[in-house]
């Protein structure tokens, strides 16, 4: 009778154990009853996070810009980041949804009866805390931590990799042709900084600014950084032949798959900042070599 | 001329010199004048500023040439550049070529070697071809209407779908659809100029038969204006001054259906004088706007069609209140 009741009390323990509280960013609460079996992702950054976190086969369904790791490349394509076909979403009879925040679904989802966790990663801290709800979600809370020491870890290591001459280098990061940099105060600026970088773009101006081009001309980066999408016809802007990033040859141009790895704030952080020192490295060596491959990308990769 | 309109061209030109030289002392630091001899301040100041100054000012100037001959010549107070489907095909060519750079290696290269610029221009002189075609020639002015606005509608709907499918390019897009003078450069300023000397100068030769054409098209057509030749002349100044302008700048708002507003509200005048002054009021609207859109919270920049929206309409709007004959009221 006592090792009965006992197992009772085992049994009903694990039960409270099981039902898994997540607190997501718009602030709900979020209680599943055990760790989601079926969960769709609709943000590549979330995407990778779960397949981090080692629970790749728990996804049933993502966005069609979930293309890493290979096996997300295999799942349902649920359609876009403001196209998802909720039809087909339903069907997979997901446990929990993973969106961003600017998802337009949330509502429509939880009116459908579906549980919805927002996370939207946007900075190098956002990026550990969204792995640790996503570790908590999925019951493995200590993963968080050895992952991120692991993240955090490789940036030091490429920080303090760079020769002397890589450090302290004026970078302008470009975004987009229009043009938009990415500051002092964005993921790729936060990077930056750690790689010892001086970043042209102060914080002041937010993460993102759309900058006019002669401010770029007159702060005079010694490096520029620029996916390859952008790329064409930078150095035959008017003036910008002047900048020392452009007469020195200093652009690293990124192709898509560096891209994917540079603009998604998730757990390959670790190896943006390794692609950004390899470019600091080959700066302060001389000319950064052009890629040698045409620019090619399917519609749709978040670059 | 009129003496009073002498008198305004002058000061338009005036106006237009000094907000050259004021664009020229202002840029990614706000106020910060010329007077500076280092190397970097004058190849800014050259290379940069002069040149997106110029081109901000002759955008401007196409963008109203093309909203005083599409209001004279559709005699609609509410035509603008856009009307015939223009800014709906260039930001068609637009977004099919940011769609490509990357779908192959061959349409990387093709779209490269086209261009933005060239994208926007074919596209804009496209839909002004298949309006015509819709609309099966120039004879009916209300089918030329109506089939600009299923031209607009359907390209527009076309780059929403493949803004959709590709969001990579959506920043790009929407930097497009608002309008942006940052880059524009010394061959760009080559091209509007000689583009607004040749509309200018084919739509001045059109002016007496707009004159003839605003008592009617009958009465036109008993004045002996050649109707069918006119109409296409002036589309094609219509078509060519807004490509030429929306392929370097992007759509702008408002600067081609405000400014021969402006310049009308300052009393009755004839196509000639209306077509003459027009482009020095839009030259100057888009200027001072630019320049707004660098100073306002430099280094960064607003969008400049977001500037000519505000500046523009509240201008109109004032001088729609002012004025007790004036406009929106029954003649």
């Amino acid at each position: 009778m006592k090792r009965l009741l006992a197992s009772m009390l085992m049994v009903l323990a694990g039960l409270a154990q099981a039902a898994i509280t997540v607190k997501d960013d718009r602030g709900h609460t979020v209680t599943l009853p055990e760790v989601p079996r079926r969960i769709v992702s609709l943000l590549p950054s979330l995407t990778e996070t779960v397949c981090e976190l080692g629970d790749c086969a728990r996804l049933v369904g993502t966005d069609r810009f979930s293309n890493y790791p290979a096996t997300a490349r295999a799942l349902p394509k649920l359609g876009g980041l403001d196209d998802t076909s909720i039809e087909a979403l339903v069907a997979l009879k997901p446990d929990v949804v993973l969106l961003g925040m600017s998802s337009r679904l949330m509502d429509r989802l939880e009116a459908l009866g579906i549980k919805v966790i927002a996370l939207e990663p946007k900075t190098l801290g956002d990026v550990q805390r969204v792995l640790g709800k996503l570790a908590q979600l999925l019951g493995k809370p200590d993963e968080a931590r050895r992952i991120w020491n692991r993240i955090d870890g490789a940036i030091t290591h490429s920080a303090a990799s760079l020769p002397p001459a890589a450090r302290g280098l004026r970078i302008y990061y470009e975004v987009d042709a229009a043009p938009y940099a990415a500051g002092t105060a964005s993921f790729m600026g936060e990077i930056l900084s750690r790689l010892h970088g001086r970043n042209i773009v102060p914080a002041e101006l937010g993460p993102f600014p759309k900058l006019n081009p002669e401010f770029v001309v007159r702060a005079d980066p010694q490096v520029i950084m620029v996916g390859q999408r952008s790329a064409s016809g930078l150095p035959q802007r008017p003036g910008w032949g002047a900048i020392q990033a452009v007469r020195n040859k200093k652009i690293c141009v990124w192709v898509p798959a560096e891209s994917d790895v540079l603009v998604r704030p998730g757990p390959r952080m670790d190896e943006a900042a390794a692609l950004m020192a390899r470019c600091l490295r080959e700066a302060a060596a001389g000319p950064v070599a052009l890629p040698n491959v045409p620019f090619n990308a399917p519609p749709g990769g978040m670059r | 001329m009129s003496a009073r309109h002498g008198l305004w061209l002058l000061m338009l030109l005036l106006g237009s010199a000094a907000l050259l030289a004021l664009g020229l002392a202002i840029g990614s630091t706000g106020w910060s004048p010329w007077v500076d001899k280092d190397p970097v301040m004058q190849q800014i100041l050259w290379d940069i500023r002069a040149p997106r100054s110029l081109g901000a000012w002759l955008a401007g100037a196409l963008l109203a040439l093309a909203g005083a001959v599409a209001q004279g010549l559709f005699r609609n107070p509410l035509a603008d550049p856009y009307l015939l489907g223009c800014s709906a095909g260039a930001s068609l060519g637009v977004a099919v070529l940011l769609f490509m750079v990357g779908l192959s290696p061959a349409a990387t290269a093709l779209a490269l070697r086209v261009g933005m610029t060239g994208a926007a221009f074919v596209g804009a002189v496209g839909a002004v071809l298949l309006t015509l075609l819709l609309a099966r020639g120039v004879e009916q002015t209300l089918r030329l209407l109506l089939a600009g606005v299923v031209v607009g509608v359907v390209l527009g709907s076309g780059s929403a779908l493949l803004t959709l499918m590709n969001p990579d390019i959506m920043r790009a897009m929407q930097a497009f659809m608002l309008g942006s003078t940052g880059f524009v450069g010394w061959n760009a300023v080559m091209i509007m100029a000689v583009t607004l000397l040749a509309c200018l100068l084919v739509a001045l030769g059109c002016s007496r038969s707009l004159d003839a054409l605003s008592l009617g098209e009958a009465t036109a057509h008993s004045l002996g204006v050649r109707l069918a030749l006119v109409r296409v002349l002036l589309i094609a100044v219509l078509a060519l001054a807004t490509a030429a302008a929306v392929a370097q700048c992007g759509l702008i708002a408002f600067v081609g259906l405000v400014a021969p507003h402006l310049v009308r509200s300052w009393g009755p005048v004839t196509h000639r004088d209306l077509l003459l002054l027009s482009p020095l009021a839009g030259g100057m609207l888009l200027l001072a706007a630019d320049i707004g859109a660098r100073w306002v919270i430099a280094p960064q920049e607003l969008p400049v069609g977001i500037i000519t929206a505000l500046l523009g309409g509240s201008y109109l709007l004032y001088l729609m209140h002012r004025r007790s004959s004036g406009l929106g009221r029954r003649q």
